[in-house]
């Protein structure tokens, strides 16, 4: 810092102390105007939590719990157990990473290792599209082309295998078109981009010394993969595809319309039943009193449990990252 | 010296017939089996993605066009589903005012949020507390802000509860974890110099955030920003229980108004082939509308972008 000093350096001083006391007050304002709008979310995620608590517990009270444990629902006598809910809330879920998962890795794969430049771009073009189109359109597609035309698909599928012993049950009739596996399809669809836009951010942290040495010795393509990209991006991926199962658990109006709003409690795929979520959108309309403080206090069940589901998933994911660094 | 280096080359015979076996022919059936399978399930799963959203897609287009036209982006709702009269008018107001407003809550509320986390608060305790809740707050299922601001606004107010305003402020609360996200990512990506520069000129903190650091992070804003606003201009779950049933235009932020994403819904369970048609249109329009106000945005963010 050779610079020479300013001419005139004293009115230059003065004239910055002045800056500073005028600004001072100015900076002390928005920097509580920036801790005011941080502490908003401490207050709508409190106030969340008491306010659902609060209209539901009178259900909660008069159920106790067998608001968790019974699955019989009769509004009109008064009654409410979640359990038929709860159960297909995961079962739908299930079945939807059954889908997603298989196909988010082969696509992050495809992305982060196979394609070329310019299809890669396209592909991540195409999983921005598949995550900005609304839920509810494809909720509409489900219950309008999918659920109309997909009965004798699951039947030709569903009785073969349901003769093998064992799989009865879960491949056996009735087979409806709005059921547990449309449902758990049309959701794959919609965190499918959720767990691919994770687990590539994963697989492109491989060191790509690694890839390269894998490379070096010979090996295929599948074989670096398996030695150099999977083994880094184990904890990833979990994690990954845990946050889809907090999004899939929480998406309500596609699975509204094409899960079929039964009461199955079985493992039957092509069975119609419901799910929490679903459940609330499909009634809240008609519902009053007790009935009401019940269907809110399904949303106080599936908020704690996407909480619990999304803390596992936040934990492993960054367990993983700092383990990577 | 090219000539002595192919003599030695030709000379180590046992080293050129090495070269020859890490050719593709030589690696073993098996493991060129497995290669190929790999490669044949990865491209599945691509399949996968993009069959499904292409029909998706197809189905969107082709229904749509065969239903919207200048009366049923303008008409009034019909009375009841199954009449094929009638247009989307209503919702398409709708849409825009509980999108507009959810966005003038959320986004500064968000921006500034994430400024306290990053440029004030840092590792401390309260901000990491604050990051971890919004990263909660993320996770919340769109269902239960429905169900929020209907327990604390819609029953507080009674008949008049029901409205664009509650409806905007159950898509705040969807939208306020996802900016705060976006900002604070792309806060992380202003060098440190720019900051340290105008700190050098004398110019106070809030100026240089003002004045620097947010000019330099606000495309990626914008387009964080813009994710979540297209993300609620699609929701229906919270709009169920908060917006009302309007069948006429509602401009104001009072009275029960409507929603393309809850006509969509409404009429997809109608189950009338009249309201599937209805349904088609309005998620036309609606993915259209998204489409258009994200480009929007992307141009006015490039036009403002400091360089």
């Amino acid at each position: 810092m050779t610079v020479a000093a300013p001419t005139a350096p004293v009115p230059a001083e003065e004239g910055s102390r002045l800056v500073r006391r005028g600004s001072r007050r100015a900076d002390d304002g928005f920097r509580i105007l920036s801790l005011v709008a941080g502490l908003t979310v401490l207050l709508v995620l409190g106030l969340i939590t008491w306010s659902t608590t609060k209209e539901a517990l009178p259900a909660f009270r008069q159920e106790g719990l067998g608001f968790l444990t019974s699955s019989r629902w009769a509004p009109n006598e008064g009654s409410f157990g979640a359990w038929s809910f709860i159960f297909g809330t995961f079962f739908v879920s299930f079945i939807s990473l059954v889908f997603a998962v298989p196909a988010s890795i082969g696509i992050a794969l495809f992305i982060t290792e196979m394609a070329p430049r310019s299809v890669r771009k396209a592909m991540t073009f195409v999983m921005d599209l598949l995550a900005a189109v609304p839920s509810v359109v494809f909720g509409l597609w489900g219950v309008s082309v999918l659920a109309v035309q997909a009965p004798g698909f699951y039947k030709a599928i569903g009785s073969p295998l349901s003769a093998i012993p064992g799989l009865g049950g879960a491949f056996g009739g009735p087979y409806n078109g709005k059921s547990f596996v449309t449902a758990g399809f049309i959701l794959a669809l919609l965190v499918t981009p959720i767990i691919t836009s994770i687990t590539r951010d994963v697989f492109e942290t491989t060191p790509p010394g690694q890839k390269e040495a894998a490379l070096a010795l010979g090996a295929t393509r599948w074989e670096t993969i398996r030695g150099a990209v999977l083994p880094h991006a184990r904890a990833g991926v979990i994690g990954a595809v845990l946050l889809g199962l907090g999004r899939a658990m929480g998406e309500t109006i596609a699975a509204a319309l094409v899960i079929g709003s039964g009461r199955e409690t079985g493992l039957q795929l092509f069975a119609s039943g419901d799910a929490l979520a679903a459940r609330i959108a499909n009634e809240f309309g008609e519902a009053t009193g007790p009935w009401r403080s019940a269907l809110i206090g399904l949303g106080v069940v599936l908020f704690v449990l996407t909480i619990l589901v999304n803390l596992a998933a936040t934990a492993i994911v960054s367990s993983a990252g700092r383990r990577r660094r | 010296m090219p000539g002595a280096g192919g003599a030695e080359v030709s000379a180590a015979v046992p080293g050129t017939q090495a070269r020859a076996s890490l050719t593709r022919s030589s690696i073993s059936g098996g493991r060129r089996f497995r290669n190929n399978l790999a490669t044949l399930l990865v491209c599945t799963a691509v399949a996968f993605a993009l069959v499904p959203l292409a029909f998706v897609l197809y189905y969107v287009v082709s229904k749509g066009l065969g239903v919207v036209d200048q009366g049923f982006l303008t008409n009034e709702l019909p009375a009841q589903a199954r009449r094929a009269t009638g247009g989307i008018g209503p919702a398409i107001a709708g849409t825009l005012v509980t999108t507009g407003f959810a966005t003038l809550l959320a986004v500064p509320l968000g921006i500034l949020a994430a400024v306290y986390l990053h440029e004030y608060g840092g590792s401390r305790p309260l901000a990491a507390v604050v990051r971890f809740l919004s990263n909660v707050m993320a996770g919340v299922p769109s269902i239960v802000m429905g169900l929020f601001i209907f327990t604390i606004f819609v029953v507080r107010r009674g008949d008049r509860g029901l409205s664009g305003l509650a409806g905007g402020l159950a898509l705040a609360c969807l939208m306020l974890p996802i900016v705060i996200r976006a900002t604070e990512a792309m806060l992380r990506l202003v060098p440190g110099e720019l900051r340290d520069a105008a700190y050098a000129l004398g110019t106070s903190k809030s100026r240089t955030i003002i004045t620097v650091v947010l000019p330099a992070a606000l495309p990626g804003i914008t387009s964080g920003a813009l994710l979540a606003v297209a993300r609620s201009a699609g929701e229906t779950a919270p709009l169920l229980f908060t917006i009302g049933a309007a069948r006429q235009y509602n401009w104001s932020l009072a009275g029960p108004n409507t929603a393309l994403s809850a006509q969509i819904f409404s009429n997809a369970q109608s189950g009338f082939p009249a309201g599937i048609d209805r349904a088609w249109g309005a998620a036309l329009t609606l993915i259209v509308l998204v489409l258009v106000l994200s480009v929007v945005a992307r141009i006015v963010a490039a036009r403002f972008t400091v360089r």
